[in-house]
């Protein structure tokens, strides 16, 4: 059941060579993906073999085999996670009941639009990432940005199988969509705001997979969660790949950080612009901006959807089954953060409507870890600096801190303050400009680097740091 | 107390812009500026507060501004284009408030559409993120409407799947009715939450036209240009400023200049006094509009419509109005005579219409209409449209022993039979003699004509002329007989006696749509401590009753 068909056209431990209507939908559904690969996928790269780790089985220990390969021949497929025998929904009004195998008909909107909108987050942030590899600081951080693109891309995949195999006509449109939309275009832009922005240049790139790609692993956790069983197994397996993502967003920014840290202990200074690093200010206004805007995507601190999501039993908290309650919460409450009268005051609201908020504070403290081990990077140096995350409300476009302006340190001040200051806090255009200048030509030498970037530990399942991670033809 | 008046520089939720032909009319609502407390107006959600503005908008729009012919509406919000009536406010409202808030809105999306048939102002609607419910039923009160493509914006009903309730304003009326959509794709529409959006929405004729957002600025824009190419409004004529007729209101009275309300506390009555003209009609057209929110009739329309809106909505416990007139019948019959006359012109057809949407605001007030035509009355022309208005009329036959005004009359003018149709679309004189048309005709060969009791009795124009010595009982039986049944009852009586005749998109959204709604606005269903709508915003499933009634 869990090992992976390789002889058929789409990989997958699903079966599905005895649903032949899905097999059609999915086989016909396949060479739009494959053009849009092509058309938005990594530029430049259609001849270029990757050492990329394909999944060739969905159980725990070696699920993965690496090699050299192609993009386009990249076995994207449908692995879901082994099923739970009499597995149950574990939360919400049908908490209790056997977990659903079929789409529950009146919830089929509300999941669909679920899966629709993490799926989209998927290719949108192939596209925001295409143009990086002509700028990549090393074969090894060229196969990392090229693995997470993949995966992505296998995350479609696996969102589309959902809407495919469960939601008839209108999860084959939902599908299609997914193919038509483009990050950042005005006319077809991505769902969610974060995943228009621009991922110029790689420190952005990092920060997006150490912050929002973890805002991806909580929203995928709290989808493995779900009492539709499908979406779990789906979900659950997706995660075992997202943590690469975050793991190379943490070790880029902090490869940047050790960087700058040996220029400032070296030459003794502060600014090491001039010697072609990135300065470590800069470094904290990238992590205030990726950091207010991966917080929007939790939608509002109050919501209706939230709570009408669990309480259906569709899509649960961070870790559901651990958390010792009652996994209904009718009649609890939550204190959230509210602006009151230019300052913050906690309010308790119905635990059902705060579940975003919930889920926000569990991957701000999960960012805020990382961020601690940046830090002793830092001290590690003797550097006396510390990167910190901004407050909460900071910068938000969405929910009940968008109507305010208020300081990284979360003091409410007025928006001409904050526009006339917005520089010290968010990546300035001179900022951008700067780290732009640095993404100059790509290094394809093996075990050579950019000069703003230190060398990684160690290179990738166990080959070395100067192995040929990319082939060029 | 609710207040119907208000004016652009007080508007919360609305914000007018000109250029030239076109005005947009952008939604805009403050979250925090609502009717009452309990609730907060997010995602461009509306309650009663926003729809007065709206319909002051609509007002003014046509009044104030001849030159525009095409209006846009349109929304501040990126996101949600209009999330329709409030939940939270529908679900701490009052029964009866929730159905005169629905019966307003109704009103004023009836009066855009009117705009749009009668004075050639003609609305479109640019949709911008998702119309949901009463939002999408805003856009299916205008003429045209254009949806941004951009894979989000959607238009939807989500009524029955979201809130087991219906779409309250027309909604799945307009959808069938207005825009034909066919029925089986209207029960998907009608039960999908998140609605139809793109090209399908065109296919369905849910709107007309979805384009991409890099260009839908510029397509409005040309989209309102041609089609106030259509237009019969004058480029070069001034508006009618509307400032607010003087009111007083007391405990005991409402007083406008031209109208005044008296309250009877113990019978539970309201006593409307209509006076007529102090003055001749203006001798031109240039009069009439110098004279401007002055002239008579227009002047009487807006306290009249004041004056209801202000019962409905804070005097719900009257049972009747009582509705008389007082005045010199020439004088009203000269201004009768110019309205006639000059009826092309596009101000005089502005009042016409208002009068005519007056009328009809009678016709769908839930409290019994009573008039008197006493000595001194001045029921003519378009004032006797009143007459006939109501569920019941008196007039008294000779003269009161202690008076020495003469024996009224009543004169009936072409008004009467033309140009004041009701919802059914008919005169109410021909809804009256439905089962007699021969009686039509008679009564025309009267038009001009002063008519005494008798003559009156003879044609059937009123219900009764009772003479001196049993008027002030028989007067008194009625209305005491009013008052003591069941409001309830007399509310769905009235509105089933008095729309006889045709049937149309205006008669079922009042009579089948929003009596459908109002009970299920009664029922456990929706509003039961386990109902949709009580439980809306909580997370919470409501619990049905699955019995069909």
């Amino acid at each position: 059941m869990s090992s992976i068909n390789y002889a058929e056209k789409i990989p997958n431990n699903v079966n599905l060579s005895e649903d032949r209507k899905l097999q059609r939908a999915l086989e016909s559904w396949q060479p739009h993906y494959i053009d849009w690969w092509k058309e938005m996928g990594p530029e430049g790269t259609s001849t270029s073999e990757i050492y990329l780790r394909t999944a060739i089985s969905a159980e725990p220990d070696g699920w993965a085999q690496f090699g050299h390969v192609k993009m386009e021949d990249y076995r994207w497929g449908i692995f879901l996670a082994p099923p739970e025998q009499d597995r149950k929904v574990n939360f919400g009004a049908h908490k209790g009941q056997d977990a659903w195998q079929e789409v529950p008909g009146e919830y089929r909107s509300m999941l669909r639009r679920l899966i629709t909108v993490q799926g989209d987050t998927e290719p949108a942030s192939v596209e925001q990432q295409r143009l990086l590899g002509q700028c990549c600081p090393s074969l090894y951080d060229l196969r990392n940005l090229f693995q997470v693109n993949v995966e992505e891309g296998r995350h479609l995949w696996a969102m589309v199988y959902l809407l495919h195999a469960y939601f008839g006509k209108d999860g084959r449109e939902e599908a299609e969509e997914m193919l038509a939309r483009r990050s950042g275009d005005p006319d077809k832009p991505r769902i969610l705001g974060a995943f228009n922005e621009k991922t110029a240049d790689w420190l952005a790139f990092f920060m997006f997979t150490f912050i929002t790609d973890r805002d991806g692993k909580y929203q995928l956790c709290a989808l493995a969660e779900s009492g539709f069983d499908p979406l779990s197994r789906s979900c659950r397996f997706m995660l075992t790949e997202e943590a690469h993502h975050m793991f190379v967003g943490e070790s880029g920014v902090g490869r940047i950080i050790e960087r700058a840290c040996q220029v400032m202990k070296e030459n003794r200074t502060d600014d090491v612009r001039k010697f072609g690093v990135i300065d470590l200010p800069t470094i904290q206004r990238y992590l205030n901006f990726h950091y207010s805007v991966t917080s929007d995507l939790y939608g509002a601190e109050v919501s209706t959807n939230a709570a009408t999501s669990y309480n259906m039993g569709l899509k649960g908290r961070y870790e559901e089954t651990k958390i010792g309650d009652d996994h209904q919460l009718e009649q609890t409450t939550y204190s959230v953060l509210h602006p009151v009268n230019g300052g913050f005051q906690a309010i308790e609201v119905p635990a059902l409507n705060a579940l975003n908020e919930r889920l926000r504070l569990d991957w701000a403290e999960d960012v805020a870890k990382g961020v601690e081990r940046w830090n002793k990077i830092i001290a590690k140096h003797g550097i006396d600096f510390k990167l910190t995350l901004p407050h909460l409300a900071f910068n938000r476009a969405i929910g009940h801190f968008s109507d305010i302006a208020v300081d990284p340190q979360g003091k409410v001040i007025s928006t001409e303050e904050f526009a006339r200051r917005r520089d010290e806090w968010l990546p300035s255009q001179s900022d951008l400009a700067y780290v732009q200048s640095l993404m100059g030509g790509a290094v394809h030498k093996p075990g050579q680097f950019a000069n703003w970037i230190a060398p990684p530990p160690r290179g990738i399942n166990n080959q070395s740091v100067d192995f040929d991670y990319v082939r060029f033809a | 107390m609710i207040d119907f008046q208000t004016s652009p520089d007080r508007y919360r939720h609305w914000k007018l812009a000109f250029d030239g032909a076109v005005a947009t009319l952008t939604m805009d609502v403050d979250p925090t500026s609502t009717l009452a407390p309990g609730y907060e107006l997010k995602m461009n959600s509306y309650d009663l507060g926003v729809d007065i503005e709206l319909y002051d908008a609509v007002q003014r729009l046509r009044f104030e501004h001849p030159e525009v012919r095409t209006v846009v509406m349109a929304s501040a919000n990126p996101k949600i284009f209009c999330a329709g009536a409030n939940i939270k406010m529908l679900g701490v409202s009052s029964h009866g408030h929730k159905v005169n808030f629905c019966k307003f809105t109704n009103e004023t999306r009836n009066s855009i559409e009117d705009a749009s048939d009668n004075s050639k102002q003609k609305y479109l609607c640019a949709v911008t993120g998702t119309a949901a419910g009463g939002g999408y039923e805003l856009a299916l009160a205008t003429d045209y409407i254009m949806m941004v493509d951009d894979g989000n914006t959607a238009v939807s009903l989500p009524e029955v799947p979201l809130l087991a309730v219906l779409p309250g304003t027309g909604g799945l009326t307009r959808v069938v009715d207005k825009r034909k959509v066919r029925r089986d794709l209207a029960d998907i529409f009608c039960s999908i939450e998140e609605g139809v959006k793109g090209k399908r929405a065109v296919e369905w004729r849910l709107v007309d036209e979805v384009i991409p957002s890099s260009a839908f600025k510029d397509a409005v824009r040309k989209r309102a240009e041609a089609m106030a190419a259509t237009s019969d409004r004058p480029t070069n004529s001034k508006g009618v400023v509307l400032t607010h007729p003087a009111r007083t209101i007391s405990d005991t009275a409402v007083t406008y200049p031209h109208l005044e309300i008296t309250f009877d506390r113990d019978t539970r009555t309201a006593h409307i006094t209509v006076k007529g003209p102090s003055a001749a009609a203006p001798s031109d057209l240039a009069a009439i509009h110098a004279q401007g929110v002055d002239f008579y009739p227009l002047a009487l329309a807006r306290e009249l419509d004041d004056a209801i809106l202000h019962l409905r909505a804070n005097e719900t416990t009257v049972a009747s109005w009582v509705i008389r007139s007082q005045g010199d019948m020439d004088l009203v019959a000269g201004y009768d005579a110019v309205l006639q006359k000059h009826a092309g012109d596009w101000l005089v057809r502005e009042v016409l219409l208002y009068w005519k949407r007056t009328c009809k605001r009678l016709d769908v007030t839930s409290r019994t209409l009573f008039a008197l035509v006493e000595p001194g009355s001045c029921f003519g022309g378009f004032i006797a449209e009143i007459l006939f208005a109501v569920d019941r009329s008196y007039m008294l036959d000779g003269t009161f022993e202690d008076s020495d005004l003469p024996a009224a009359k009543i004169r009936l003018s072409a008004l009467n039979f033309d140009g004041l149709p009701m919802g059914n679309g008919i005169s109410r004189i021909a809804t009256r003699f439905l089962g007699e048309p021969d009686s039509v005709g008679k009564a025309k060969d009267t038009i001009g004509k002063d008519l005494d009791a008798a003559a009156v009795a003879e044609l059937g124009l009123v219900t009764a002329t009772p003479d001196d010595i049993d008027w002030d009982d028989e007067i008194r039986l009625v209305i005491e007989e009013r008052a003591a049944f069941s409001p309830d009852s007399l509310t769905g009586m009235e509105a089933n006696l008095r729309f006889a005749g045709p049937e149309t998109m205006e008669t079922k959204i009042f009579g089948r749509l929003t009596a459908w709604q109002n009970w299920i606005f009664q029922r456990p269903n929706a509003v039961g401590e386990n109902g949709a709508l009580k439980l809306y915003g909580t997370g919470k499933r409501a619990a049905y009753n699955q019995e069909r009634v």
